[in-house]
């Protein structure tokens, strides 16, 4: 994996009009190739946390750098398929390269490669109220894909899923990840799709939403069905089981002045 | 890699089939036998058979109220001096209605367009709607006529008095429309960098549609109404006379028959539009919305 760092979010607060602190002090760096997911509660700020690094909203404090000084180019996958209903598939996926303006021979191959990359093809003139859940994630993930981004940010994507939907994507997005080498970073709410996925597990907390633990999965890829059962996946799984139950116990007052750095696993007791 | 078959039908033809039902609707004429068609049919006929023999039992004078059966008779006897007047009705609401669905959508673009613009004018829009176009009706028809000469100045008046009527519905309905597009979508296209003219053109103008729509169907009756109503307050006469001025003149010469005669064409006028305009929603949102789209549960 290169060490090359993607971007380093430092001591970035935000705090939401109606006195929310969404985000305190939050340290958080990403490096190229990454597959990072923020795993925690509703309300801990992890869906901030993608929208500032998607540059939609902006931080009170603290700020957002790129590793090689040039913005990377993003592509979002939010937990709704967020999919236009009057458009077909292949029109929702065009619709970045609409709005970029590029040029039409190239838009059409472009579409037809995101959409065999998510196995969709055939589904072309389908409108999106005649496809499943997953399909439709589907779609999204191919508009995302479309623009060949380095790096996806995606915002508990799978969330809206039922389980065997969701682990088949896991599989999907995973072994596409490794051909694609993105950056990405994951949002969720899952313990065992945080493992499963990710390269490093960063625990968030809630009120107000801060990093407490940054946990590697030291697990090689390709991951496959058996990584799910073996002794090492729950006993990661555990480990961030009890991150999170003993930070929803922490009061939160403790936490600001000495949130600890990202790479360091917070050893509240 | 592949293994995703599992959460996609067998294949690509299997969702075509909602598309080909759809399609075999228009050749069917066995939803006429249906009960939504079959039950307001039935009351239809039963008020008329009442009203019929009541008038017939009651020996009721036919200037007090006339069965159903000579309101038709006269409809075709009176059709020569009726149907011109409708038309020249449905003239006025016809351009009454197109100017009110491009200055509505127009206006409710502007709107959109910034938030100062819409608190400082959405008030005076409301006005519009409120005030009693009876009242004000005098009050233009008085200006037109200061700018404009002859029978062109009633034509002018009647439109601008119906227009006011049917204006209001598409500028409220559009302008929530416009401001309902999915704030998801909208943070995707602030993601790729889209200016405010694609934002328009690609997700507010098709998220608003259904709305727009809807304020169609409701704008129409309305132009219709607007248009009767200031002909009435008009009282014009003349070769450029409407049905309202048929209902007028009908009834001090005490022609009720051929004031229902006048009153039936105007509302079936009132339903044709709504039909058309219904029937036009459904086939543009056929493809996508909950209000248009057939399922089979």
């Amino acid at each position: 994996m290169s060490a090359r760092t993607a971007f380093t979010l430092s001591d970035v607060s935000k705090v939401y009009s109606n006195g929310t602190i969404a985000l305190q002090n939050l340290n958080l760096t990403v490096k190229e190739g990454e597959f990072v997911s923020l795993l925690g509660p509703s309300g801990c700020g992890k869906s901030t946390v993608l929208r500032l690094v998607a540059g939609l909203g902006e931080m009170n404090t603290g700020q957002l750098e790129w590793g090689d000084a040039t913005r990377h180019n993003l592509a979002f996958v939010f937990q709704e398929a967020a999919l236009m209903p009057w458009a077909t598939v292949e029109d929702n996926v065009r619709l970045p390269l609409k709005l970029s303006g590029m040029r039409k021979p190239l838009v059409n191959q472009a579409i037809a490669e995101s959409l065999a990359l998510v196995d969709l093809q055939g589904f072309e003139k389908a409108y999106p109220r005649e496809l499943s859940g997953g399909m439709k994630m589907r779609v999204s993930i191919a508009r995302a894909l479309v623009t060949h981004p380095d790096m996806l940010l995606m915002d508990e994507p799978f969330g809206a899923l039922d389980e065997m939907t969701r682990s088949r994507l896991n599989s999907d997005l995973l072994q596409l990840w490794q051909r694609k080498r993105w950056t990405v970073v994951f949002v969720t709410h899952n313990i065992y799709e945080a493992v499963y996925l990710s390269n490093r597990v960063v625990v968030m907390a809630a009120r107000p939403g801060r990093v407490v633990a940054d946990i590697p999965i030291d697990a090689p890829y390709p991951r496959n069905e058996d990584f799910r059962t073996s002794p090492l996946f729950n006993d990661y799984c555990r480990q961030l089981s009890d991150c999170l139950a003993r930070a929803a116990q922490t009061p939160a007052e403790h936490s600001p002045t000495r949130n600890p750095r990202y790479d360091v696993v917070d050893s509240i007791a | 890699m592949t293994n995703f078959l599992g959460d996609r039908p067998h294949s690509a033809a299997s969702i075509k089939s909602p598309k080909a039902a759809v399609g075999k609707k228009f050749g069917d004429f066995s939803k006429f036998l249906s009960p939504d068609v079959l039950a307001p049919l039935a009351v239809g006929v039963l008020v008329l058979l009442i009203w019929e023999i009541g008038v017939w039992v009651t020996k009721t004078p036919p200037y007090i109220l006339p069965g159903p059966s000579l309101v038709i008779k006269t409809l075709f006897t009176e059709w020569r001096t009726l149907f011109p007047s409708l038309m020249i009705t449905l003239q006025v609401t016809i351009v009454a209605f197109v100017g009110a669905v491009v200055s509505g959508l127009a206006v409710a673009i502007l709107f959109t367009q910034s938030k100062w613009i819409e608190r400082s004018f959405f008030p005076y829009a409301v006005m519009l709607q409120t005030t009693p176009i009876a009242a004000i009706a005098p009050l233009i028809i008085l200006w037109v006529r200061q700018v404009v000469d002859g029978d062109q100045a009633t034509f002018v008046s009647l439109v601008i008095c119906a227009w006011i009527v049917a204006f209001f519905p598409i500028l409220s309905n559009t302008t929530l429309g416009l401001n309902s597009a999915d704030h998801n979508l909208l943070n995707l296209f602030q993601l790729y960098h889209a200016n405010r003219w694609q934002t328009l053109r690609y997700l507010r103008l098709p998220s608003a549609l259904p709305y727009f729509l809807g304020g169609l169907r409701i704008s129409g009756g309305l132009a219709l109404i607007g248009a009767v109503v200031a002909e009435f307050v008009a009282g014009t006469g003349g070769t450029r006379s409407g049905i309202a001025y048929q209902i007028l003149m009908a009834s001090f010469n005490l022609q009720i028959p051929k004031m229902f005669a006048a009153l039936l064409m105007t509302t079936v006028s009132g339903i044709a539009i709504f039909v058309i305009l219904t029937w036009l929603s459904d086939y543009l949102l056929r493809h996508w919305h909950e209000s248009a789209v057939k399922r089979e549960n």
